[in-house]
């Protein structure tokens, strides 16, 4: 058996070891071999993908929980869903999710994960408040806020070792149901204004129509909210609709793209409207279909994940944007959000600006189409999100991100760089 | 308090089937050989649902024991699901008498012994349902694993009369056959995807069919046809088949 990531690209052999005990990773690890952790593979790109995988999924226990102060001590492998189910109805949620619940600890403490509400909550580092890892020696650390290692492994996607439990601190709800408030803009300008306008609400996202044209580029759907006050707590995971097959590749193209977004933006009702949704629709929209990547092909897809500092994002967004409708190559999913201050580690995606995140089918010259895209990233003093990227130069993701030295440093002088290593690792040289 | 007793608890199967009954909100009784491996689990169960769960140590083939562990249990469940199942190779099996006694200890009298007890006890309360997880294996000799298959088979039948004895007594009895599943038993197999379940939709199905008091389930759906075809086969024809 082998594992691919989320996007299906590139898929290449590996042998799985199965996290199952500590003694047992012990040992592997004590093998002349390159290592990688992988967590449920909900990672777009090539991170999480070596052709020795340490599979952490199925070390998944859930060890202790503190009522009063909501902190739950769990196994890396456990899932979000897995903690959503436990203990939404008891009035417990995720301090920070992404736009998937069917990822894990581990993989969220590795990539850092952002949520909805990053311009309010930060990454999902704030929430952790130590975990315990495995490192090169098979020795077990535990690291905590303020410790380098803490520093380097929270968004260090698993390159200083395989992370084995961690308490993590949930915070209290009182309703199931999310009030929502959507803003149908017009263009970039009314976009960018209407995040400003409701930036006090936790949670934001806006879904992008990146096929729109002159006046209309930036145009959106912006969804803001909270969690309801009612008191209905009473939680049922649904059952998931199933893509059973991949799509043939010409499914989609730019005309279902173009009919998908219409469709999405104009059901909406003009102007500001009020709606009550369940958590599960407004944060993971996708999570009812199971399956979903298969839309795209067997070539696979990737995310381009980007983010701009504040000061330059209207320019560069709007650059971007232009250039994404005249190339035609269509995405689903745009998704634009604003986000907070920027944290410590050493390389969490996040910085105080706003960010776009597409979806791209894998065809002929959309690497190129991505590489000219980089560069106004780069232009704009952006950065790349690694748990998305499958194909970024190590010279504009170094650009991007100036603790990477340190980062390098760290890994060399505790021997992780001889044993841990992903193909984004050795592609970029992290 | 409502207890469920589950026996042979450490599979994978029951172990799905566990957190699915703990998170509809019953208590647990874990009865297995060496109950120790199942400590770090009862904290799971217990983590994740805010249920009591208590280890029970029990060994199917000892016949003589059955009673007074099922006495000694604190409280008498509400319900009982027999998961415990043994499965060596058929090549192994045939040529090994201590094999063969096992697979069918394990499989069958050992489960009869047990349920023979919490049956009575039932009747007697006019409550309860019996749950026991039997094989598709057990529909049709096939010369792949027909000693494992046998003793299933008689293990459906006897469910089935369970069921037919225990009716009027509003007991309900469900038989469970399972297709193939992805569990430690088969990690090594190559089975063919669309007719392999998850642990995970194996318990789900088995709650659902359970709660609304079905008589048979086969899991997937799809080997009740597999099965009927498979079963239709006239027995001249199906003795020169690899199947
Ligand atoms: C539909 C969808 C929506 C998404 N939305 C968001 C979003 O809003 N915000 C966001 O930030 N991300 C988002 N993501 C990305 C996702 O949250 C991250 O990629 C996450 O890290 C995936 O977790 P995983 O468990 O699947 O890990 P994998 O994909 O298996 O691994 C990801 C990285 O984590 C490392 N890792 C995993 N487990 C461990 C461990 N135990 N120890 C050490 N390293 C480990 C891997 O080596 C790899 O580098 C989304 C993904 C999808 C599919």
């Amino acid at each position: 058996m082998s594992l691919i990531s989320w996007g299906m690209y590139p898929k290449i052999d590996n042998e799985v070891h199965k996290l199952t005990t500590t003694a047992v990773l012990k040992e592997t690890l004590n093998a002349d071999n390159e290592f990688i952790a992988f967590g449920n593979g909900r990672s777009y790109g090539d991170s999480a993908i070596n052709e020795n995988i340490i599979h952490v999924k199925p070390y998944e226990y859930f060890l202790a929980f503190d009522e009063n102060q909501g902190i739950l001590h769990v196994q890396a492998g456990a899932l979000l869903s897995d903690i959503l189910d436990a203990y939404v109805s008891r009035g417990w949620f995720l301090k920070v999710t992404p736009g998937t619940k069917l990822i894990t600890v581990g993989g969220a403490i590795a990539s850092d994960i952002h949520g909805k509400n990053h311009h309010i909550e930060g990454c999902f580092s704030e929430c952790v408040v130590e975990f315990r890892i495995m490192l090169a020696n098979g020795e077990i650390q535990t690291a905590k806020k303020g410790d380098e290692l803490f520093l380097a492994t929270c968004g260090g996607m698993g390159l200083t070792g395989v992370i084995l439990d961690a308490k993590i601190s949930l915070k209290r709800i009182n309703s199931q149901f999310i009030r929502q408030t959507t803003i149908k803009t017009k263009n970039l300008k009314e976009t960018f204004d209407a995040f400003e306008e409701y930036k006090h609400l936790p949670y934001s996202v806006a879904w992008i129509d990146c096929l729109a044209t002159n006046e209309e580029i930036g145009k959106c759907l912006l969804m803001v909210g909270d969690f309801a006050d009612d008191g209905d707590l009473r939680y049922k995971a649904k059952s998931k609709l199933n893509i059973p097959f991949n799509f043939p590749s010409f499914a989609l193209n730019n005309w279902s793209v173009k009919a998908f977004n219409w469709l999405y933006y104009n059901k909406a009702p003009n102007g500001v409207s009020k709606q009550r949704v369940h958590f599960d629709s407004f944060f993971y929209p996708l999570d009812s279909i199971r399956n979903w990547n298969r839309i795209y092909g067997k070539n696979g897809f990737t995310q381009y994940q980007f983010i701009l500092p504040k000061e330059s994002s209207f320019e560069g967004l709007e650059k971007i944007l232009t250039k994404i409708s005249k190339s035609g190559k269509g995405s689903f999913l745009a998704v634009l959000k604003l986000y907070g201050k920027e944290n410590e580690n050493y390389l969490s995606f996040p910085i105080e600006g706003y960010s776009l995140a597409l979806d791209f089918k894998i065809e002929k010259g959309l690497f190129e189409l991505l590489d000219e895209l980089d560069e106004i990233v780069v232009e704009y003093g952006g950065r790349i999100y690694l748990t998305k990227d499958v194909r970024v130069s190590q010279e504009t993701f170094e650009k991007g991100y100036p603790k990477i030295e340190k980062f390098r440093e760290f890994r060399e002088k505790n021997q992780m760089s001889k044993k841990f290593h992903s193909l984004q690792s050795k592609r970029l040289n992290l | 308090m409502s207890y469920v007793l589950i026996v042979g608890a450490k599979s994978d199967i029951a172990k799905e089937l566990s957190r699915v009954y703990s998170k509809n909100g019953y208590d647990l009784y874990l009865a297995a050989r060496d109950v120790n491996e199942l400590e770090e689990f009862k904290t799971d169960l217990e983590v994740r649902s805010n249920m009591n769960v208590e280890l029970v140590e029990l060994d199917i083939t000892q016949f003589d024991s059955h009673q007074s562990i099922y006495s000694s249990l604190k409280e008498r469940p509400l319900g009982v699901i027999v998961v415990s199942g043994y499965m060596n190779e058929q090549h192994v099996v045939e040529k090994d008498w201590s094999e063969s006694l096992n697979t069918i200890n394990v499989n069958y009298t050992g489960a009869v012994s047990l349920l023979n007890i919490i049956a009575n006890d039932f009747e007697q309360e006019k409550r309860g349902f019996i749950v026991g997880v039997s094989s598709v294996a057990g529909d049709r000799g096939r010369k792949a694993n027909y000693i494992y298959g046998s003793a299933k088979a008689a293990f459906s039948t006897y469910l089935s009369g369970l069921r037919n004895r225990l009716f009027e007594s509003g007991v309900s009895v469900l038989t469970v056959k399972p297709g193939f599943v992805a569990t430690k038993m088969t990690e090594n197999l190559d089975l063919p995807e669309k007719l392999t379940a998850q642990p995970s939709e194996v318990a789900q199905d088995v709650f659902k069919a359970q709660q609304s008091g079905k008589d048979i389930l086969y899991t997937k759906w799809i080997w009740r046809y597999v099965m009927l075809i498979i079963k239709h086969i006239p027995e001249f024809m199906f003795k020169k088949m690899s199947i």
